[in-house]
C-alpha cells in the first residue's frame, strides 16, 4: 500500500486563496484537510461603527457575491427597525441579486470549472478536441462569449445599482434608485439578450425547456434530442469521466430560501436523509475546534459568537471556522436550493445520486434558467409610479437577522446593535458552511468529506479529479473567512 | 509596439473585487484588450490553468530570476499581522507569508502595480480596529511605506503605480496596463499618491447628473431622492478624484446615478471617514467638507445666495424619486 501526503496550493480558479491537503493511500483520497489560508476580521472592522455603515463594509467582504452580502446586511437592519421594503424595492433587490447570482452561475461554468477538462491530460477522450476550443483557460471561445454576455447582463447594475461589484443602492428600507418606464425596456431589452446568448450557446433549448426538466429521465432524453451547446457538451463529460459519482459528500442540504419578500420564490428548508424539513436559525452555531479562534470550549450561537484569532493555536488548520445545523454539516448552494425547492430534476439528483460533481454543476444550470425566467416577470411588475425606499430608524439596542441566498448558498448576518453602535456582528457565508474544517466530535466538513474516495492517479501532483470536486462547490473564499 | 507584456496577478488581503470588476471590460472585452495590447498574464488566481505546484513552479523561477516580469499587480492589502508575521495570510501551498514573496517579487518586477485601494493604501481591510494589520503596498493610509518603503522605485524607474478604488473601474487596470505595454506612462502621470493621472485628475463632481441641484443647494434627505447629496447624504463627489461620472460603470452607471453618495473610494483612508458614510458631517449647519478648491467663504456666500435663487421645480424634484416637474420648454421668441 502506497500513502503519501499532497498539498495543493494555491487552488486557483475559485474565488480567493485555498489550500488542500490530501493523505492518499492505494490511489485515493483517504482524508482531506481544507485551510482557508485568509483572515481579514471583517466582524471586527464592524464593530463599534453606525449601523448603517455595514452597507458599506459587508458588501466588500467579497467581489463576487457583494450585492449578496449587502442583501444580508439591508436584511439585518430591516428587522432591526422593523420595517419591510415596499415591492418596487423586492423587485428591483431580487433583479440585482439574481443578475449576481446567475452571472456568478456563468462565471463559474465557463472561466472556473470547465476549463480544467481543457487540460493536455485529457487529451486522448473524444470530446476533448471540442472542450479545448470552446474552454482552454483564458483563451476558449466559451469564456469569451460568456464574459462577454456576462458584462452585457451587468448593465443591469448600472442601471440598477450604479455599479457592481460594492453597490449601496440596497437599503434597509428598499432601494435608493427609482426606475421608470424607459429603465423596464432597457433591462429588458439586456436580461432578453442575455437569454438568447443562454438559449443559443450554453443550452442550445428555450429556458423553459431546461427549467421543466423534471427528472433524470428528461435529462437523458434532452441530452439526446438536441445538439450543441455547452451544457451537452458537459454532459457527454460527466458521462465519461462519471461525473455523477464523484464528490458525494453527506447529501444534508440547506437552502434559507432566495427571491421574493414574504413568500420566496426558492422556498427555504433542508434535505436530509430523503426528507424535506423546515430549519430554525436558532439551531445553527460555530465551532472554533480547528479553526485557530479562541472560544473553542463549546459551540457559539452566531448572536454569542465572536471572532478572535489565536495564532498561537498549534492544532487549528484553518482560519475558518465549522458551522453546523442542529450539530451537524450542511451542504448549500444552488443545487441545495434547487432541491429544497422541489425541481424536479435536481430534487431527483439529490435523493438519488446525491450531491456530486455533476448534481452540483447541473443544479447551478437548471438555476440559470429558472431565474432568468423570473427576472422578466419581476421586470414587467415594476410599478414606476409606486415606491421605492421606506424611511427605516434604527433603535439604539436591537438584536437581529439577515438571511439570504447568494450563488453559492446560504448566507447570514447577525447584528446586535448597542447605544446606537454596531456591539457585534457575526457572518456564516456560504463556503463556510461548505469547507468548514471538522468539528469538536472530529466530523469533517462537506467538502472534506466530499473529497474522501477521489482517484489520484499515479504522478499527479495536482490531482484533477480533486480540483473537479472542489470547484464543483464553485467556493468562495473571500467569503468563507470574511 | 514590438515587446510583449508580461503580467503576474497576486490576491492577498481584499475581496476580489477589482478582478470581478475587470471582466466587466467591454468593446474591446477583457480577453480581446490584453490580446490587442500584446499584454500575457503569466499568471492570475481567477484565470489561469495552473494550480498548486504548477503555479509555483513560476513564481520560483521570477524570485530566481530566471523568469522575467514585466509588471507585478497585486489586489487585496498586504496583510502584517499577527505581530508582524504575515500569517493571516500564508500563500497556500507555500508555507510562506504572502507579504514575503511580495517581497521578493516585487525586486524582480519592472513596474509594481497596486490593483484597488487595498493594495494602495490599505482600504477596507485596515478599516476599524484593523485586525489583520493591513497595509498597502508603498502607503500605511496616507503615511508612506507600508510594505515596500516609501524609497521603493521598481526596475522601471516608478514606484508603485496605484489604481486605487473600490472596487477599480476595469478601464483604469486596463488601460495603465496598456500605458505600461506602450512605455507611455511616466513618473509625471502620476498625481502625488502616484495614482494614474488620465482618472485622477477629474472629480466624480464633474458629469454628475445632480449637478444642477449642487448648484442651488437642493439637496436629497433620503435614499431615492434626486437631488444633491452633499448636504445631508455623506457624499464626496465634489472632492473625490475618479471620472466615475464620465467615464460611467457597467454601461451607464455611477454611484450618484445609483441613488447614493460617493464615498471618495480612491483616497487613502477612506475607509475611515470619522462620521457615518451616508451623513454628512455640519458645523454650524454647514458641511465640513468643502468642494476640491474652493474656499470656505465663497462656499457660505454662494450656498445662501444658491438656495435662495432656487427654481420651484429644482426644490420640488430634489426630495422625490422621479422627476415631478419637468424643465419648461423654451418657446423661441417669434419674428
Amino acid at each position: 500500500m502506497e500513502e503519501k501526503r499532497l498539498i495543493v496550493g494555491p487552488f486557483n480558479r475559485v474565488e480567493g486563496d485555498l489550500e488542500v491537503q490530501l493523505e492518499v493511500a492505494d490511489g485515493r483520497v483517504t482524508a482531506a484537510y481544507v485551510n482557508s489560508p485568509l483572515f481579514r476580521g471583517f466582524e471586527r472592522i464592524l464593530e463599534g461603527r453606525d449601523p448603517m455603515d455595514a452597507l458599506v463594509i459587508a458588501p466588500r467582504i467579497c467581489g463576487i457575491c457583494s450585492v449578496s452580502q449587502s442583501h444580508a446586511a439591508a436584511r439585518a437592519l430591516a428587522a432591526a427597525a422593523g420595517v419591510s421594503a415596499p415591492p418596487n424595492g423586492v423587485l428591483a433587490t431580487d433583479l440585482m441579486l439574481a443578475a449576481e447570482n446567475v452571472g456568478d452561475h456563468l462565471t463559474h461554468f465557463n472561466v472556473f470549472f470547465m476549463p480544467d477538462f481543457a487540460r493536455p491530460a485529457y487529451a486522448a477522450r473524444p470530446w476533448f478536441q471540442t472542450v479545448e476550443a470552446r474552454f482552454k483557460a483564458g483563451r476558449g471561445t466559451a469564456l469569451r462569449q460568456a464574459v462577454e454576455a456576462r458584462s452585457g447582463l451587468f448593465h443591469l447594475f448600472g442601471i440598477l445599482a450604479g455599479k457592481w461589484p460594492h453597490t449601496l443602492t440596497i437599503q434597509p428600507g428598499g432601494v435608493a434608485r427609482a426606475l421608470d418606464a424607459r429603465d423596464k425596456v432597457r433591462i429588458l431589452a439586456q436580461v432578453g439578450a442575455f437569454r438568447r446568448y443562454l438559449e443559443t450557446t450554453l443550452f442550445a433549448a428555450s429556458l423553459e425547456q431546461v427549467a421543466s426538466l423534471g427528472s433524470i429521465a428528461e435529462l437523458a432524453a434532452f441530452r439526446a434530442a438536441g445538439r450543441g451547446g455547452d451544457f451537452r457538451l458537459f454532459l457527454e463529460i460527466a458521462e465519461d469521466l462519471g461525473l455523477d459519482r464523484l464528490g458525494r459528500a453527506y447529501d444534508r442540504f440547506l437552502s434559507y430560501g432566495a427571491y421574493g419578500g414574504e413568500t420566496p420564490l426558492y422556498r427555504p428548508g433542508t434535505l436530509a436523509g430523503g426528507m424535506l424539513a423546515g430549519f430554525s436559525p436558532d439551531d445553527i452555531a460555530e465551532d472554533h475546534t480547528n479553526a485557530r479562534m479562541t472560544g473553542r470550549g463549546h459551540r457559539h450561537h452566531p448572536f454569542e459568537g465572536s471572532t478572535l484569532p489565536d495564532p498561537s493555536d498549534e492544532t487549528g488548520y484553518t482560519w475558518c471556522k465549522a458551522p453546523r445545523l442542529a450539530g451537524l454539516p450542511y451542504e448549500c448552494g444552488a443545487l441545495a436550493r434547487q432541491a429544497v425547492d422541489g425541481q424536479g430534476l435536481a430534487r431527483e439528483l439529490a435523493l438519488t445520486r446525491g450531491g456530486t460533481v455533476a448534481s452540483r454543476v447541473i443544479g447551478r444550470l437548471v438555476e440559470t434558467a429558472r431565474t432568468v425566467i423570473a427576472m422578466e416577470t419581476w421586470v414587467k411588475a415594476i410599478d414606476p409610479a409606486g415606491d421605492w425606499y421606506c424611511r427605516a430608524p434604527l433603535p439604539d439596542r436591537a438584536r437581529a437577522f439577515g438571511l439570504t441566498e447568494a450563488a453559492r448558498g446560504a448566507l447570514g448576518h447577525w447584528l446586535t446593535i448597542d447605544e446606537g453602535r454596531i456591539a457585534a456582528y457575526q457572518i456564516i457565508a456560504p463556503t463556510t458552511w461548505n469547507f468548514s474544517p471538522r468539528d469538536s466530535d472530529g466530523v469533517p466538513g462537506p467538502l472534506e468529506a466530499a473529497l474522501v474516495g477521489t482517484p489520484v492517479e499515479p504522478g499527479e501532483r495536482v490531482p484533477l479529479a480533486v480540483q473537479h470536486v472542489v470547484r464543483s462547490f464553485d467556493p468562495c473564499m473571500v467569503c468563507t473567512v470574511h | 509596439m514590438t515587446r510583449r507584456l508580461s503580467v503576474l496577478w497576486l490576491q492577498s488581503g481584499g475581496c476580489g473585487g477589482c478582478t470581478m470588476s475587470l471582466l466587466c471590460a467591454e468593446a474591446p472585452d477583457f480577453f480581446a484588450t490584453l490580446e490587442g495590447a500584446g499584454i500575457d498574464l503569466l499568471w492570475h488566481p481567477t484565470l489561469s490553468e495552473e494550480t498548486g505546484a504548477e503555479a509555483l513552479d513560476l513564481l520560483d523561477a521570477i524570485v530566481a530570476g530566471t523568469r522575467p516580469l514585466d509588471v507585478l499587480c497585486l489586489e487585496g492589502s498586504v496583510l502584517r499581522g499577527p505581530n508582524g508575521t504575515g500569517r493571516f495570510h500564508m500563500l497556500a501551498g507555500t508555507g510562506r507569508a504572502t507579504a514575503e514573496w511580495l517581497r521578493l517579487l516585487a525586486a524582480r518586477a519592472h513596474h509594481v502595480v497596486a490593483v484597488g485601494s487595498c493594495a494602495a493604501f490599505g482600504g477596507i481591510t485596515a478599516g476599524g480596529a484593523n485586525p489583520a494589520d493591513a497595509c498597502g503596498l508603498q502607503y500605511d493610509g496616507r503615511q508612506k511605506g507600508g510594505l515596500l518603503g516609501a524609497d521603493f522605485t521598481a526596475e522601471g524607474g516608478l514606484p508603485v503605480i496605484n489604481i486605487a478604488g473600490c472596487p477599480t473601474h476595469p478601464n483604469w487596470v486596463t488601460e495603465t496596463l496598456m500605458l505600461l505595454a506602450a512605455e507611455a506612462l511616466a513618473h509625471g502621470d502620476l498625481d502625488h499618491l502616484q495614482r494614474p493621472r488620465f482618472y485622477a485628475d477629474h472629480l466624480v463632481h464633474h458629469g454628475c447628473t445632480r449637478n444642477e441641484y449642487y448648484e442651488y443647494k437642493a439637496s436629497a434627505e433620503k435614499p431615492s431622492d434626486l437631488g444633491c447629496m452633499m448636504e445631508h447624504m455623506g457624499c464626496l463627489g465634489t472632492q473625490a478624484h475618479a471620472d466615475c461620472n464620465t467615464r460611467l460603470w457597467n454601461g451607464e452607471g455611477s454611484c450618484t446615478r445609483g441613488g447614493y453618495a460617493c464615498i471618495n473610494c480612491t483616497a487613502p483612508e477612506f475607509e475611515e471617514p470619522g462620521h457615518p458614510f451616508a451623513e454628512t458631517p455640519k458645523f454650524a449647519g454647514i458641511p465640513i467638507g468643502l468642494p476640491t478648491d474652493m474656499p470656505k467663504a465663497w462656499f457660505v456666500a454662494l450656498s445662501s445666495l444658491a438656495k435662495a435663487a432656487t427654481p420651484e421645480r429644482v426644490r420640488r424634484n430634489a426630495a422625490t424619486d422621479h422627476i415631478a416637474v419637468p424643465p419648461t420648454i423654451h418657446q423661441p421668441r417669434r419674428r
